[in-house]
């Protein structure tokens, strides 16, 4: 299943004293299998521009096509589309709303007029997939969990629909290290075992360096470069002044470059920086 | 007895509900004025409730809390406290009531009574001080998130408190924003005088504290300086947290048997370090 972002633009309250260009002219291909990261300062477009993936909102001109066809033309269902493109928002544990976490995660599915044997089924899949053990939570309200268990069923919210895109709003936000290291984990897992397509938004420079595949970065409204973490990370200026940054440790090669050492600065994980300095202090005799 | 710190926690319990497990439980605490403390710990480990303590918006259920000698149970006293003590929260839209950036940061004063022409003052002062004086008559909501989230301290700071908590004010920003608040912050701290609480996932904005105060399970778990508490890789590990990245780097080399110290806790530390190696 592929995504095809063509010429969008998004226009708030068109007409009115208070008209804004949210996206202006994106062009974007999602292809089936794609990791993707996109970045971007706090209202740069970046969430106006995922919920055009799954049709919750229109292009105010462009088009958004999706396996070959426009997703608001007359032949296309958006309630099937909104089912194989998954979104998680922001702080999505503030969506939970049942008295039980298996009735939570069962609302999509239930609303898809599936059978209760399959619902279930489900339920119990798409809990096991978020890490939490379906017989001990499945009747807990989901309101005295943690804050990473809240956000977990809320994506598996999501999961038990069976999307084949999955699109996650800063998921890591507002999680403490442990809690950010298991959902990022749970994401790469889901990649790689449901073979789903994963779009991820997020403002940590490090998490997306460790985890995506192809990145795309947001700057007013205008979807501005695309390319892997390595090639869009050799631009620190360029980051800093569009409000971004670099993952420290990349920091770190560059400015030990500008000091005179030869050490590469294509470097993305603390692991990477560790070789590559060995590699020089050794050189040395020095470890 | 007589009282010099800012904000003391003598003993101080909380509990939710009386069938609830407890939030916090036996808290002794001393904030001196003048002093930045960062409080880090995973999600649910009391970090926001003691926060919210110290500028009386919870009460103890055992124990107290003085701020300034002023116990926080005492009624009379609680705007006198709240003045003292301002909050900062994650988003910063929640916290911007006004259409125009200097009605929003006027709204502390005006409730305070301030007369017009001090409110006028303060209002300039305070902008001046998080360095958006030229958004004054802008809207809010065209700034942005790092700028909204300076509105906001600006507003705290025109009730002139000695005291300005910030509970995880990064959270939802992208990492230039993220750099306004903290270096603001820092400016605070060290050119106003100011008593700075600050709660944050991120560890390498815990690193411009005086002192880390480590929270798990309701409890104090650790306290020292940033250097003490990063070089305990494997400590805040264990508590589900971490450390900079070029503070696990220097831990995972000197493992390598790379002659560093442990405490490197800035990209800038490090290039000096590793420059002398290299």
């Amino acid at each position: 299943m592929s995504i095809d972002v063509r010429n969008v633009t998004h226009i708030y309250m068109p007409n009115t004293p208070f008209e804004s260009i949210a996206i202006k002219d994106v062009n974007w291909t999602i292809n089936d299998g794609d990791f993707w990261g996109l970045i971007g300062h706090t209202g740069s477009g970046k969430s106006t521009l995922i919920q055009h993936l799954n049709g919750l909102l229109k292009p105010t001109s462009g088009e958004i096509i999706i396996d070959g066809k426009n997703i608001h033309s007359k032949e296309v269902s958006l309630k099937a589309i909104r089912q194989k493109v998954g979104l998680v928002f922001q702080y999505p544990e503030h969506q939970l709303f049942e008295e039980t976490v298996e009735q939570d995660v069962a609302f999509g599915p239930r609303n898809m007029g599936l059978p209760d044997e399959e619902i279930s089924k489900r339920v119990k899949e798409a809990l096991e997939l978020v890490g939490l053990p379906y017989e001990q939570i499945k009747d807990k309200s989901p309101f005295e969990l943690s804050g990473g268990q809240m956000r977990r069923v809320a994506i598996a919210g999501v999961l038990a629909m069976k999307p084949k895109i999955l699109i996650l709003d800063e998921p890591t936000a507002g999680l403490d290290p442990r809690g950010r290291d298991e959902i990022l984990e749970e994401i790469i897992n889901l990649k790689k075992n449901q073979n789903l397509t994963v779009i991820l938004v997020s403002h940590s420079m490090e998490d997306i360096a460790k985890i995506v595949d192809k990145l795309a970065v947001m700057y007013k409204g205008q979807m501005v470069s695309q390319g892997t973490p390595r090639e869009i990370f050799k631009d620190y200026q360029g980051l800093v002044e569009k409000g971004l940054g670099i993952p420290q440790v990349t920091e770190l090669m560059i400015k030990l470059k500008a000091k005179g050492k030869n050490v590469s600065t294509d470097i993305l994980t603390v692991e990477e920086a560790r070789e590559e300095i060995l590699k020089h202090i050794r050189g040395k005799g020095l470890a | 007895m007589t009282i010099t710190a800012e904000i003391t926690a003598k003993g101080v319990y909380y509990q939710y509900s009386a069938s609830g497990d407890l939030a916090l439980s036996n808290i002794n605490l001393t904030i001196k004025p003048g002093e930045f403390v960062a409080i880090i710990g995973p999600n649910g480990s009391g970090k926001s409730t003691l926060a919210k303590l110290f500028n009386g918006l919870f009460l103890p259920t055992k124990g107290n809390i003085f701020v300034d000698g002023l116990n926080t149970k005492d009624e009379a006293n609680i705007w006198k406290i709240r003045q003292k003590a301002g909050m900062v929260f994650q988003n910063p839209d929640n916290q911007i009531v006004a259409t125009i950036v200097e009605e929003d940061v006027a709204f502390g004063p005006e409730n305070l009574g301030i007369p017009p022409k001090e409110i006028r003052q303060r209002i300039d002062e305070a902008l001046r001080t998080v360095e958006l004086t030229e958004f004054a008559n802008k809207a809010p909501h065209l700034l942005s998130g790092g700028q909204k989230q300076r509105v906001a301290i600006a507003g705290i700071l025109a009730m002139k408190p000695d005291c300005i908590i910030l509970d995880e004010p990064t959270a939802m920003l992208d990492p230039v924003g993220r750099k306004e608040v903290i270096s603001t912050v820092q400016k605070l701290n060290r050119q106003e005088g100011k008593t700075v609480i600050l709660i944050t996932h991120f560890m390498q904005e815990a690193v411009c504290a005086d002192r880390v105060l480590v929270m798990e399970k309701g409890k104090i778990v650790m306290e020292g300086k940033p250097s003490e508490i990063f070089s305990q890789v494997e400590e805040l590990k264990k508590h589900g947290l971490d450390v900079p990245q070029v503070t696990e780097l220097a831990y995972l080399l000197s493992k390598d048997n790379v002659p560093l110290r442990k405490d490197i806790l800035t990209v800038d530390e490090m290039v000096d370090c590793l420059c002398q190696l290299m």
